[in-house]
């Protein structure tokens, strides 16, 4: 930028104020953006709501082929008792068809990595826009794949919670959880 | 008091000349409001800003009134409202204004919008008047979404689930945002407070942003439905009493028709599964917003991936702001674009085939039908308003409004 027609330190070099200016500049920068924080952060789930973070669920009296819907953190949970059928078919499914590959197997294993493929464990959450997609009471209607079915924009999942065809990008999440003996079932 | 175009205001009143010499805001309203130059051939699609206004103010001033019995708890926020229908002196009138309020605010905001497509009042040097008006149309949509959660019904709830959603369709960060928004795991009490909060303080920015817009309009003052510009005296007329009245009518017929509706069908336009309190487990079978988000819900939907359809949605806002610099005719009103005329009026039906598509379930021939207009929709602002500028020829331009006007009546 310098033209040499004008003297260094005028319009050339940086002076001691150019200094000056840029690192006051530099520094209410940060300033504002340590002061927007606590702002920002403010509007973060509070300790309270996160302290709601786990439930306990007997599972004993979910027959075979049975399922009931739990609330945690907000949300309904599916705890669903799956037959031998529904496993089977869960299992037969090869990864390239499905759009996020998950094995079955993956989907059914608690924190303690134990695997318990009668159970599927599931946020009752549509990963499209945030509906409850039906499937878990006896009655409604389940999608081709036999597992439950979105009716707000058609996603369709299978007996394992996978993504099979519809808007939805993702699989149903499997929340943490782990089974402190067989029929007692911790969520979060 | 009164005084001709240019002339400072002289105020016989000591009291508003006092006044007026520390603080002119009598000179001003006199300058602004009353001898202001405006053309002398507006039509009546020229009301639907100060209707607009007026939608504005009774929104605020019916809103105030319902926070003071309203409860923002999720426990208590449905029956609160209930209480205020059936309990609280004028509760339900207040109620049903507000309600009805939206739906009548937006269709002021609609055919306002529409009437500055038509007649080209976003082109230079109303820019940013545009501009502005688009940020006030986003600030109403916000609002509008806020207060339709607060009666904590089953749309309430599972609108504002799918809304917030939208956001989760951003790659990485989504789900911590989507969080954020919510200020939990799901939609509960955090949001509703916090929807309260912000439902309160979004009209009043509104305010601001129409302040500005009304600034803005002032300095080059109004289009009009020939889209050229004043050339002197014999085009205009003082904006009081011609336009103060004009405005005074269309105002008063338009607040009839909303009366029909709040006082003869208060819940027409809304849904009976909002009197329904929410439940997070239960999903209505059909979720459809309010009628004035149909539009750009059909276009969400008719995008079969997830971020492609949000990004579509907030697209077809986004093109708005770059009206001024899509459009590359030099003439303004539509009724000397003998081409363009005909495609607005099929962009119209297009968002009215999109809306119609929006309150129908994505299925059987809704998908295809959703899609083209989706397409049509894009086509219309990307594609077809850059090429038709350069290749249309439009009409010949009167040489004055006078002679436009003076002529007319001659034939």
């Amino acid at each position: 930028m310098a033209s040499s027609s004008i003297p260094a330190g005028v319009h050339g070099d940086p002076t001691r104020r150019d200094f000056l200016m840029v690192a006051t500049g530099a520094l209410a920068a940060v300033g504002g953006i340590a002061t927007a924080w606590p702002f920002i952060n403010n509007l973060n789930p509070a300790a309270d709501t996160l302290a709601l973070s786990s439930i306990e669920v007997n599972v004993q009296a979910i027959a075979v082929g049975q399922a009931v819907t739990v609330k945690w953190r907000g949300k309904p949970v599916f705890i669903r008792h799956r037959t031998p059928e529904e496993i089977k078919q869960a299992e037969a499914v090869k990864l390239a068809e499905l759009p996020d590959p998950q094995t079955d197997n993956a989907r059914v294993t608690d924190t303690a990595k134990k695997v318990r493929p009668e159970w599927l464990i599931v946020i009752g959450v549509c990963t499209h826009l945030g509906c409850v997609p039906l499937g878990n009471k006896s009655g409604d209607p389940r999608g081709e794949f036999g597992g439950y079915f979105c009716p707000c924009h058609g996603s369709q999942y299978d007996t394992s919670g996978r993504i099979r065809r519809g808007p939805a990008p993702k699989n149903l999440e499997v929340p943490e959880y782990v089974f402190s003996s067989d029929t007692l079932v911790k969520i979060g | 008091m009164a005084s001709s175009h240019g002339a400072p205001p002289v105020f016989n009143n000591k009291v508003i000349a006092w006044i007026d010499h520390r603080l002119p805001i009598f000179s001003y309203l006199e300058k602004e409001y009353h001898t202001f130059p405006t053309p002398r051939n507006f039509n009546y699609f020229w009301n639907f800003g100060a209707i607009a206004t007026v939608m504005l103010v009774l929104m605020i001033v019916t809103g105030i009134v319902l926070a003071t019995n309203y409860t923002p708890h999720v426990l208590m926020a449905f029956d609160s409202v209930e209480r205020i229908d059936r309990d609280v002196p004028s509760g339900w009138l207040m109620r049903d204004l507000h309600m009805n309020g939206a739906s009548f605010f937006f269709i002021a905001v609609y055919i306002h919008i529409f009437r500055g497509m038509y007649y080209g009042s976003y082109k230079a040097p109303r820019e940013l008047l545009w501009l502005l008006g688009v940020v006030i149309f986003l600030l109403m949509m916000a609002t509008a979404f806020m207060g339709y959660v607060l009666p904590w019904g089953q749309m309430s709830f599972w609108g504002a689930t799918v809304i917030t959603n939208l956001f989760s369709a951003i790659p990485v960060v989504g789900d911590s945002i989507v969080t954020w928004l919510w200020g939990g795991f799901a939609i509960d009490n955090p949001t509703l407070n916090r929807f309260f909060a912000l439902h309160y303080l979004l009209p009043f920015v509104i305010v601001g942003v129409v302040g500005l817009h009304v600034v803005a309009l002032h300095v080059h003052g109004s289009n009009n439905p020939l889209g050229i510009d004043p050339k002197g005296p014999q085009d205009t007329v003082p904006f009081h009493p011609y336009y103060t009245m004009k405005d005074g009518f269309g105002v008063i017929v338009f607040l009839i028709v909303y009366s029909v509706f709040v006082f003869f069908m208060p819940d027409f336009l809304g849904h009976p599964d909002n009197y329904t309190p929410a439940n997070p487990l239960v999903t209505p079978e059909h979720i459809v917003p309010e009628w004035y988000f149909l539009p750009f819900y059909a276009i969400l939907r008719a995008i079969p991936d997830k971020l492609g359809g949000v990004i579509c949605m907030f697209g077809a806002i986004a093109v708005l702001f770059l009206l001024p610099w899509l459009d590359t005719s030099r003439v303004r009103s539509c009724v000397f674009r003998p081409i363009y005329k005909w495609f607005m009026f099929v962009l119209v039906i297009d968002v009215i085939v999109l809306g119609y598509c929006g309150a129908n379930p994505p299925e059987g021939y809704f998908v295809p039908l959703a899609r083209v207009a989706t397409l049509y929709y894009f086509f219309h602002f990307l594609l077809l308003l850059p090429i038709l500028g350069k290749i249309e020829r439009p009409l010949p331009l009167p040489p004055s409004i006078a002679d436009a006007v003076l002529n007319k009546k001659a034939v």
